[in-house]
């Protein structure tokens, strides 16, 4: 059975290619790519991703724009019939715009932008996304980002904590994140938003490959492969 | 009709933005302020025949994030 994934470009994106292509390797079928005008989605998706970049030049706050846009009323329509939806570096910043996720993510602490390879542990193994891992487990995962602090509420930060929908913590402090948090589930647990690049660590050339399990863990949950 | 958006960030929100600009307004010596917060202005010209509540819907909706931010319409007379 093949895995049918779709990635979004907006105006500004810049790791829609990355995304696709770790996509490709994982799963050997190439995504379908969906442009931000347009008003619906393939047929029969399997997965959806929304990749780094600068959607619209940052314009107003990271994602505001991009959130509002045609194709993601289809994404939120998709990601609320339970088409799994994951949202990486900017297309966190997407999600959490368009309330598919909690929280909000504000310039790093630090001011600089920050673009090193972290460590992060696996909070939540048993997720769509992340059943590959073991929980605890330290992977080593790229960030480029410059709005990566993830904020919520102490009471919103208590829910993630307790019903477990923090995938993943970084090891140390990256950017000021609230409890340290790169990556956070929706409720259903259909919805992963993280500010790390798992799409830059699928091949021993990227210097790392901690990535591949969170795709493969994906295809694994949705195609039985 | 001219209005602005005073758009900025709830209490307890923390701004490195602001924190940049305090340390850098100290690095020129000016001395005694206790403390920046940074927001956004944005400026609309509407037509008369918008409403209150079409303008409290655009703050909501996109102009602000609620999560983060408050907002503030001010009408400005012409």
């Amino acid at each position: 059975m093949t895995f049918c994934c779709a990635v979004v470009t907006f105006p500004g994106s810049n790791c829609d290619r990355d995304m696709a292509v770790a996509l490709e390797k994982v799963s050997g079928t190439a995504p379908l790519r969906v442009w931000h005008g347009d008003a619906d989605l393939p047929e029969g998706l399997d997965f959806i991703a929304l990749p780094g970049g600068f959607s619209y030049g940052d314009y107003l706050r990271c994602g505001a724009i991009a959130s509002r846009s045609p194709i993601m009323r289809a994404v939120v329509e998709a990601a609320n019939r339970g088409v799994p939806v994951l949202g990486v570096c900017n297309g966190f910043q997407v999600l959490t715009e368009s309330g598919l996720l909690p929280g909000a993510l504000l310039r790093n602490s630090v001011i600089r932008f920050v673009c090193r390879d972290v460590k992060l542990r696996v909070e939540n193994a048993q997720s769509l996304f992340t059943s590959g891992y073991e929980a605890g487990q330290e992977i080593l995962i790229p960030v480029a980002h410059h709005d990566g602090n993830y904020f919520a509420d102490e009471a919103t930060l208590d829910r993630l904590e307790g019903e477990g929908r923090v995938a993943f913590r970084y090891a140390e402090d990256v950017n000021g994140s609230s409890r340290q948090i790169a990556g956070v589930l929706n409720g259903a647990g259909n919805v992963l938003g993280m500010m790390p690049h798992p799409e830059r660590a699928i091949e021993a050339t990227h210097g790392g490959t901690d990535g591949r399990a969170l795709f493969e863990s994906a295809m694994k949950a949705l195609v039985g492969a | 009709m001219k209005v602005r958006v005073h758009v900025s960030l709830k209490p307890g929100v923390l701004d490195p933005q602001g924190r940049a600009i305090h340390h850098s307004l100290e690095g020129l010596g000016f001395s005694g302020v206790n403390e920046v917060r940074a927001g956004r202005l944005i400026e609309l010209d509407v037509a008369d025949s918008v409403t209150d509540e079409a303008l409290d819907d655009m703050c909501r909706k996109l102009l602000a994030n609620m999560v983060i931010e408050n907002y503030r319409i001010e009408k400005v007379a012409t």
